[in-house]
């Protein structure tokens, strides 16, 4: 689930059946990272993780189109099992960074996971949008409540 | 690339807490300013300032209706905000699936692990033997 908190944030939601640990472990190890980050964008080809404050992470991916894409960052804070501060700059465009909060909370033996994407500047928040525009738009046209009640819900 | 620049408008309007509001009580049909000023328990001069800024990128429409001025939710400008949304969790919801099923692995591995642990419980001095990253997780108990 995605939400839009503010005028530079975009908010993730998504529970797992996993504990958090085993969320953190699968969202900081390298070779678990490659299985899963690219989604269905491409094939993750480095993961380097260099888990402690101040420390650089970079993830290298071969995206469909057969180009390679890179991010990178630096983590700011680190609470193992349970918080994640980092920053996140797209390498083909180095000014638009964003900080990403990844947060994980357990109940039940299921961890709650929310990505809080925080653009830090405007231009980063219009290259957030435009990526995502031109990320092949297909949505058919919802009836206009359903679009009110996603845009509106944490308002 | 005008429709993202139209889109970011939207994005900019629709970003702020108070305009959600209003899009919200819109979305439940129209209200003249004033329903929404007892509602929301702002001033009209906000509030109207509000409706301006939502009328400038065209998510609101303003009609006559007798003697009043009604404002009303345009729903189709909200779409490419809607749009947006949609494929930014879709992007977000194929890596969580995959996601799930290292997951899915992980869990197993404990399992596995945990009922090895119970067949022969004399090694305590290395508790070792998965393959987690030695944040001294504490799940032995």
């Amino acid at each position: 689930m995605v939400t839009l908190p503010s005028d530079t944030e975009i908010l993730i939601t998504r529970e797992f059946n996993a504990p958090k640990d085993l969320v953190y472990k699968a969202w900081t190890t390298p070779e678990l990272i490659k299985r899963w980050w690219a989604g269905d964008h491409g094939q993750v080809t480095l993961a380097e993780v260099d888990l402690r404050v101040g420390g650089l992470w970079r993830y290298v991916m071969i995206a469909n189109g057969g180009f390679e894409v890179a991010f990178h960052g630096e983590y700011r804070e680190i609470v193992p099992n349970e918080r994640i501060v980092s920053t996140d700059v797209f390498e083909g465009m180095p000014d638009a960074a964003a900080v990403n909060t990844v947060s994980l909370t357990e109940e039940n033996g299921r961890t709650t996971l929310t990505i809080l994407v925080r653009a830090t500047n405007r231009a980063a928040r219009d290259a957030q949008i435009d990526s995502g525009m031109e990320g092949g738009l297909q949505a058919a046209l919802d009836d206009l409540e359903e679009v009110a009640i996603s845009l509106t819900q944490d308002a | 690339m005008a429709r993202a620049a139209t889109t970011t408008d939207a994005f900019n309007a629709v970003a702020e807490p108070r305009r959600r509001q209003i899009l919200d009580l819109l979305a439940q049909g129209e209200r003249p300013v004033n329903d929404l000023v007892a509602v929301l328990g702002l001033s009209q001069p906000l509030v109207s300032k509000h409706l301006r800024v939502l009328r400038e990128v065209g998510l609101v429409d303003v009609r006559d209706l007798g003697r009043q001025r009604v404002y009303g939710l345009n729903g189709q400008s909200l779409k490419p905000i809607h749009d947006w949304v949609k494929a930014y969790e879709a992007s977000w919801s194929r890596r969580f699936e995959r996601l799930d099923v290292v997951l899915e692995e992980l869990v197993s591995e404990q399992r596995n692990a945990k009922e090895d642990g119970h067949g022969s419980d004399s090694g305590d001095r290395d508790s070792g033997g998965d393959a987690s990253l030695g944040h001294g997780d504490p799940d032995h108990s």
